[in-house]
């Protein structure tokens, strides 16, 4: 198997006070000069392989979504690369970059609010075919958003609708064929099941697996529901603060989370079996903001095992067995 | 223990240009006292509006009858307007899915808890009201109460300001909390302190707990009883870990089977689906309103709707398929 995206040490930065005034306070009797910074993502380094499902877990703030924005293009990174299929991204210029959104499209998660309510199904699903001048005519295009309509689970009859007409299941699936029209060979689908009902949700998940022995698709599947994550994907990475603690196979990652935070994420999960909540010591703090990182690791403030060091070092990522790394002080110590 | 809550036949009907749509259709159930009851179901279920019916929170076209609602032993359909004004926020009080808009964003904690207590307690003062809503905010595990209070709903965080909901919810004297998916736009880690801080707060004031959500997951952490809607109706009602162990309705089970990881799938493999979608609300099936999505349709759910039979005590199931022999499948 060979890479189809490779993300190095990629940093997401915001600058909140863009003028000079904005940065400028009073303290202590003088004047500073300080500059609020919202560090989303904070040097992330991971690898999708072709015809793999990689799957981002975190709680909202993490910066999953920022990450997955910035893979797309959607912003420019503060710093770090993203390579696709080799190649860096970041050395591209306007006409490669062009092509490259041919290879990558998106799913987003708000079925309402990523169409367009002015525009007919149909039109939504044929203009990125006619944008990238990948049909010869509107007739070509629209015999291709028939097939793919169909394909996803829309009736052609409904092409002329509106996406105010259909349920959010289906708008969902409008989205994917939307995605699907220029024949990407990458997909990030960012939360594309939470706003869903269980047993749409489940429809979703099955056709976003089946499009994707179909058509060899690969999947940076961005999600906070810990069981979906690990239905879909072969491979995934923790993240916290905008840094990923934890990456490894499915496997190592649910059956032998070594990080405290998947840990905790893990038992805090509601599960059927009614038996994780009575149980587990939830800590009672939040995460720390992303306007004031902590020195040390992130989570310490939330870690039962955190000890001095913690506060004061950052942890590196390690690698716990082959292929799975943690970024925690203790690991292997514990 | 007593019933808090008995309601029978309950309907909830909006009568709008299209045509009528049946949300609740002639619903029974009832409540213990200090009773936790997860109502479950998918969107359109009718869930929201069980809720809102049994506070009468229902604006026209909407039209709530019923056979009668006791609560407390009192029958909240005979009540005034006026008199449902004291019962709500009070006796019976709401926490919404969305912390921040179901809080008012230019007003402060403090006096959106004032606001509650001034209501229902009528000459209290403003040191009383300060002091029961510090004390309430630190009930909630806010921490730092004494200067939190003067902060405004933007200053907290998503779990924090669903714990300021429940704190106004439990300004009041409530005997019944009716939660609208409370815990859904949080994150898991605080979801999980959310759930566990309700849960400790219904047991220690002894009051009952209605948890609308769509969650089995959630429902299977901290409810008593489960009543899974459809299309309006009640199509299941059992003890929480029966139902989860021994679902009836083929409804039941495939929400059950459809939740990935629920073990009845291996992973990368496909998920059990319930086909189709929820009925359009105005053109309902006649029958059984779950026949065209169900893999065990008979030709008389197609015709006949199902009655609410009783399989066991606190068990009721609307199904043809239940009661005949199916109980030794």
């Amino acid at each position: 198997m060979s890479e189809i995206l490779r993300v190095e040490n990629l940093t997401q930065q915001f600058r909140l006070d863009k003028s000079l005034l904005d940065k400028l306070h009073w303290e202590k009797g003088r004047i500073t000069l300080r500059e609020r910074v919202v560090k989303a993502v904070n040097g992330i380094s991971f690898h999708v392989e072709r015809g793999e499902a990689f799957g981002l877990v975190g709680e909202s703030g993490c910066g999953k979504s920022t990450t997955a924005r910035t893979i797309i293009g959607l912003n420019r990174p503060t710093s770090g690369d993203i390579l696709f299929d080799g190649k860096s991204t970041a050395a591209m210029d306007k006409g490669e970059r062009f092509a490259l959104h041919k290879q990558m499209q998106m799913i987003f998660q708000d079925p309402y609010a990523s169409l367009n309510p002015r525009m007919t199904v149909m039109d939504i699903v044929t203009e990125p075919i006619l944008f990238h001048k990948l049909a010869g005519s509107r007739q070509e295009a629209e015999q291709r958003a028939y097939a793919l309509l169909e394909r996803v689970g829309i009736r052609p009859e409904l092409a002329s609708r509106f996406p105010h007409q259909f349920s959010g299941g289906q708008r969902q699936r409008i989205g994917i064929a939307r995605a699907l029209a220029v024949n990407p060979q990458f997909i990030v689908a960012d939360e594309p099941v939470s706003a869903l009902d269980v047993s749409i949700q489940a429809q979703i998940l099955n056709l976003l697996m089946d499009l994707k022995e179909e058509r060899s698709l690969s999947y940076l599947f961005i999600a906070h529901d810990l069981s979906v994550v690990r239905h879909l994907c072969s491979r995934l990475a923790v993240m916290y603060l905008g840094r990923i603690v934890e990456m490894g196979s499915r496997e190592q990652i649910f059956e032998h989370p070594s990080h405290p935070y998947t840990q905790l994420l893990l038992a805090a999960a509601p599960k059927l079996t009614g038996s994780s909540i009575a149980g587990y010591e939830i800590p009672e703090k939040e995460m720390p903001t992303v306007l004031d990182l902590p020195k040390g690791c992130a989570f310490c403030n939330r870690c039962r095992y955190a000890s001095p060091q913690c506060e004061t070092e950052l942890p590196a990522l390690r690698e716990v067995e082959l292929g799975h790394v943690s970024a925690c002080h203790l690991c292997g110590k514990k | 223990m007593s019933k808090i809550l008995e309601v029978e036949n309950l309907a909830t009907y909006f009568h709008t240009f299209k045509g009528v749509v049946k949300s609740v259709d002639r619903i029974s159930f009832s409540m213990e006292e200090g009773e936790v009851l997860g109502v479950v179901g998918e969107s359109g279920g009718g869930k929201s509006v069980t809720g809102f019916s049994i506070i009468r929170l229902i604006d026209p076209p909407g039209e709530i009858t019923a056979d009668y609602v006791l609560f407390d032993g009192e029958n909240l359909m005979e009540k005034s307007e006026k008199e449902m004004n004291q019962i709500r926020g009070d006796k019976i009080t709401m926490i919404f899915q969305d912390p921040m808009t179901s809080l008012n964003p230019v007003y402060t904690i403090e006096r959106q808890i004032a606001e509650v207590l001034k209501l229902h307690q009528p000459g209290i003062t403003k040191a009383q009201c300060r002091a029961r809503g510090i004390e309430l905010l630190k009930e909630v595990g806010i921490p730092n109460a004494e200067e939190r209070i003067k902060c405004y709903p933007h200053q907290f965080s998503g779990g924090m300001r669903q714990r300021v909901v429940i704190a106004i919810a439990l300004a009041g004297s409530p005997k019944l909390i009716i939660a609208d998916e409370p815990t859904t736009a949080l994150d898991v880690t605080i979801q999980a302190q959310v759930l566990q801080l309700m849960k400790r707060l219904v047991s220690e004031k002894g009051c009952a707990l209605m948890l609308i959500t769509h969650d089995l997951a959630v429902v299977s952490e901290i409810t008593d009883r489960v009543n899974v809607m459809y299309c309006g109706h009640i199509v299941e009602s059992a003890p929480t870990r029966e139902l989860i162990e021994k679902p009836l309705h083929p409804y039941t089970r495939g929400l059950l089977a459809s939740i990935p990881g629920s073990g009845a799938v291996r992973e990368d493999e496909r998920l059990e689906v319930i086909p189709g979608m929820v009925p359009n609300m105005f053109d309902l099936p006649k029958g059984c309103k779950f026949a065209p999505r169900c893999a065990a349709c008979m030709e008389v759910c197609r015709e006949r709707e199902p009655e609410t039979i009783t399989v066991s005590p606190g068990r009721q199931v609307a199904c043809h398929l239940c009661g005949k022999g199916e109980e030794d499948a």
